[in-house]
């Protein structure tokens, strides 16, 4: 019961795009075509879990036995850029197509909030899912990392399909680009806000 | 010859106002603009805080850069922005405890915030460091003026108050403290900006 509250919480309420604001940047930057939308979120999804699950258990089992909790913020981003440098590795050795496919959005993620965002959230935030707020544990950890990627692309790709016919759309001079998409974001952020209350 | 040096370092700080701003015109650091511009005074201390690790960044990175293999420059100038991240988590825990907590995730969250890495790669690393230091304060100052602003707007639309200072009582449109009003008011004052500034 508790994981379906993480999940529909990580999803829908706390959305991590539009109510958190983590990795703005590649939501605003790759999100004209629906397809590239779809290929970033397929790996952010995938490192924001695995840098989620290496991260806890660094901090759990290097940073806090030795009290070096103040290194939190440089072993993660070194950790995380070792990873995604990884995960490209892996990724063109097994699937190349999928590699091809990723490309350019793979090193990219190194500097996306989100993923340091979330793997510093776990393990310094106190959560509370219908319960008594408490750190997460591991399990935890790792569906609400899930879930929360899995918001990051939900979010990610509803909003670049509404680009795609935001684009043909005949839009006065100054809103054009930037601006009318932060304003479609703020009334998607807005349609989401009417999640807040069910968990 | 004298006169035009001082200039040229007059415009290395004024550029990042309007110019160059980073918000406005380079449309960087987007995740601190939106979250923590909830009133005019939080928008001022991230900007500050950005614009402390943005400074001491850039005079490092302008000093170690002819050294740096080109390979490895990336982690390199992360290690280095990390670092003084991790020193100013410190000194806001000790001095500013208050503000450290509401800032919260987005202190740390520097680190991988656009705008100093970006500012490495593109200023400190090919100049020297009195430059490097003026372009890190004239980018920290666009930034600040930037989030203030910001936070301005949706103070005074969100809960009817400037600086802390409310001129109505009850509440205003609370839709503008939380997050679909970040992304409007972002939206609108960059249309502003288009409009009567950049004159597009």
């Amino acid at each position: 019961m508790e994981y379906i509250l993480i999940i529909i919480s990580a999803i829908f309420v706390n959305n991590i795009l539009l109510s958190q604001f983590l990795g703005i940047c590649p939501f605003l930057g790759v999100s004209n075509k629906l397809n590239t939308a779809v290929g970033m979120s397929g790996a952010v999804c995938f490192v924001i879990t695995l840098a989620t699950v290496v991260t806890y258990l660094i901090n759990q089992y290097v940073l806090v036995p030795f009290g070096l909790t103040f290194l939190q913020t440089i072993s993660f981003i070194l950790v995380i850029a070792a990873l995604v440098q990884m995960v490209e590795i892996v990724l063109k050795k097994i699937s190349p197509s999928l590699y091809q496919a990723l490309g350019i959005f793979l090193p990219l993620i190194t500097t996306n909030c989100a993923v340091l965002g979330v793997a510093i959230n776990v393990v310094s935030k106190e959560f509370s899912f219908g319960g008594e707020a408490h750190m997460l544990n591991l399990g935890e950890a790792t569906v609400y990392a899930l879930a929360t990627a899995l918001g990051y692309g939900l979010a990610m790709c509803l909003f670049a399909g509404i680009r795609e016919h935001l684009s043909m759309n005949d839009v006065p001079k100054p809103f054009k680009g930037l601006p009318i998409a932060l304003i479609t974001a703020g009334i998607m952020a807005m349609a989401f806000l009417g999640f807040s209350g069910i968990v | 010859m004298r006169e035009d040096q001082t200039m040229s370092k007059f415009s290395l700080i004024t550029k990042g106002l309007v110019k160059e701003n980073p918000v406005f015109v380079l449309v960087l650091g987007m995740c601190p603009t939106l979250a923590t511009t909830t009133s005019a005074m939080n928008g001022l201390m991230m900007g500050l805080a950005t614009t402390f690790v943005l400074i001491l960044s850039n005079i490092v990175i302008s000093l170690i850069a002819p050294r740096v293999p080109d390979k490895v420059r990336i982690p390199v100038y992360i290690v280095v922005i990390a670092t003084f991240v991790t020193v100013l988590q410190l000194l806001m825990q000790a001095y500013l405890p208050s503000v450290y907590e509401t800032l919260g995730l987005f202190i740390p969250l520097i680190v991988v915030n656009c705008i100093v890495l970006g500012r490495a790669e593109a200023f400190a690393n090919k100049n020297t460091m009195g430059d490097s230091a003026l372009d890190g304060i004239g980018i920290g100052l666009g930034f600040t003026l930037a989030l203030t602003v910001i936070g301005l707007v949706r103070e005074i639309l969100g809960s009817g108050s400037i600086f802390g200072l409310k001129f109505i009582e009850g509440d205003g449109i609370l839709a503008f403290v939380m997050a679909p009003g970040a992304f409007i008011a972002l939206g609108y004052l960059m249309v502003l900006f288009n409009k009567f500034v950049a004159k597009k």
